[in-house]
């Protein structure tokens, strides 16, 4: 039993079936060659592009460039526009609930350009206090990058009046997707973000790959991140002039295989439709939390207990390390994430190692949360 | 004392009552792990931290008149079952002893499907130190 989605989810047949029809019949490389073959992955692998412009409603596809993952998404944000506008004494916002990915690039190009990181603290609770939140927004802040929906306590921030605010004081904001793509439908028109990152593999497609949407025009004046074949337009011998958007920054021959299935996967969630996904996934959830909240199931704390969450939940058990229930749960066919989820600032905020989380999505059966919820009483009864 | 072989033999035929039921195997480790014999705070330091292990593992050595004791704790109660089992057949032995034990009953309780390939790294690096300390302790 799959609980780990928020980790990576599984994959829809019609995604396996792509990978394999690509390399079976189709492989060639893209933007090159002439031949039918090429030809035909080309047109393939620009109708990924086009579906994810329509996905998230980006005005033109050219502002959705394939990257590795969010990760680099955000290190491509980081390394071209914030070297090209952070100066010493200006400050990139975060907040305290970020994933490292969203972390540990800005604190690198903050010190090299003598910028600052800071971060906006998290309630108790796993909330983002929005007040709060606005009083962080203040003329040195130059880039605000925050996470849209929390990978370790599931919370869902108010993004869009935090964009709106940070846009009034002439900040840019960076949108982290990674654990929305799969639950909300996504508009970055009406979100007015200028950049977001998202995630391929979270969203029921391939891994190593993501895409980072931006406003044209940020994306026409930042510099290549990185460089060699696809991104230039000439090259000559001591100097080279640069390809047009998106190409300019997807320097080398791309992720051709699991672009193209990615689409399926973007299908697949289109077809059946963001408002079944989040009811059938809330069902669930709530369904786990009615039988834990029951007076039977002493001896779990929740961590995260936001009003507003995703299907994600995040726990410990009394007297028993993390890892142990995690390997209980395992030992009984049940897959789920223990650790720090790579939030390691926001665990040691609640005085924590880290957490075993949960986390449920569209294929997850009411049946199988009753098994889960089963074991977990077994390990919580054994060990009172 | 029994030997090590004999301990070991006992071990597998332990953990064969379980079958192949892995979530009793892990409780029967964590119960054998509360009985290893607490170990002194200050030993806990970074020095005797066992390397490659995702739990915090310590290993003590105490060397006297030519045999080896060890002290052991971890954070997590599975972990410290699987050091409990070898500071059950290693302590009160010689250096030569523990360095010449074949650990045969790794493979027949089923160990690297039991704990996975993580832990099993971490179990790799539990024996690796217990038997770096019987080498150092060899020519004393």
């Amino acid at each position: 039993m799959y609980l780990d989605n928020a980790a990576t989810t599984q994959k829809p047949q019609s995604v396996i079936d792509a990978l394999q029809q690509y390399y079976s019949h189709d492989n060639a490389n893209i933007h090159r060659s002439a031949h039918t073959l090429a030809s035909r992955s080309t047109v393939n692998f620009e109708n990924t592009r086009t579906q994810v412009q329509s996905f998230i409603n980006a005005k033109e596809a050219a502002e959705c460039i394939f990257t590795k993952g969010v990760t680099e998404s955000i290190n491509l944000v980081a390394a071209s526009y914030g070297k090209l506008v952070l100066q010493p004494g200006d400050q990139v916002l975060v907040t305290e609930m970020e994933h490292h990915s969203n972390l540990v690039p800005w604190q690198r190009i903050c010190e090299e350009t003598g910028a600052q990181i800071i971060a906006i603290p998290v309630e108790k609770d796993g909330t983002l206090n929005l007040e709060t939140a606005l009083t962080f927004l203040n003329e040195k802040v130059k880039i605000l990058s925050m996470v849209w929906v929390s990978n370790a306590l599931g919370t869902i921030n108010p993004i869009k009046k935090m964009i709106d605010a940070a846009h009034q004081i002439g900040a840019k904001v960076m949108i982290d997707a990674a654990q929305a793509a799969s639950h909300f439908k996504i508009d970055v028109q009406e979100l007015d973000c200028d950049f977001m990152a998202i995630s391929s593999h979270k969203l029921y497609g391939p891994t190593g790959l993501g895409v980072l949407y931006g406003k044209r025009a940020l994306l026409e004046a930042m510099p290549p991140y990185q460089s060699g074949g696809e991104m230039i337009k000439e090259v000559f011998l001591t100097h080279s002039t640069y390809n047009e958007l998106p190409y300019k920054f997807e320097a080398g021959t791309p992720n051709i295989a699991d672009v193209i299935a990615f689409e399926k996967a973007l299908a697949f969630v289109t077809e059946i439709g963001h408002d079944q996904i989040v009811a059938h996934e809330q069902a669930l959830y709530q369904h786990f939390m009615n039988a834990i909240e029951n007076s039977a199931f002493d001896g779990i704390q929740l961590i995260g207990t936001a009003a507003h969450k995703i299907s994600v939940q995040s726990f410990l058990v009394a007297g028993m390390h993390h890892f142990d229930v995690g390997m209980l749960l395992d030992a009984a066919g049940i897959a789920l994430r223990t650790g720090h989820h790579c939030t390691q600032p926001l665990m040691r905020k609640f005085g924590i190692e880290g957490t075993v989380r949960a986390s449920f999505a569209v294929y997850n059966t009411l049946e199988e949360i009753d098994y889960f919820v089963e074991r977990l009483h077994k390990i919580c009864t054994r060990t009172r | 004392m029994k030997t090590i072989n004999q301990l070991q033999d006992e071990i597998i035929a332990d953990f064969s009552l379980f079958e192949d039921d892995m979530e009793s195997k892990l409780f029967y480790l964590m119960d054998l792990g509360k009985k290893l014999s607490p170990m002194q705070a200050d030993h806990q330091s970074p020095e005797f931290l066992v390397k490659g292990c995702m739990s915090k593992v310590w290993v003590y050595p105490n060397y006297k008149e030519g045999i080896l004791r060890f002290e052991a704790d971890s954070n997590t109660d599975i972990t410290k079952g699987l050091v409990s089992l070898l500071v059950n057949i290693w302590n009160n032995r010689t250096p030569e002893e523990i360095l010449n034990t074949d650990l045969y009953f790794i493979d027949k309780i089923g160990m690297g499907s039991m704990i996975g390939s993580q832990r099993s790294n971490g179990f790799a690096g539990m024996i690796q130190q217990m038997k770096l300390y019987a080498t150092l302790y060899k020519d004393k």
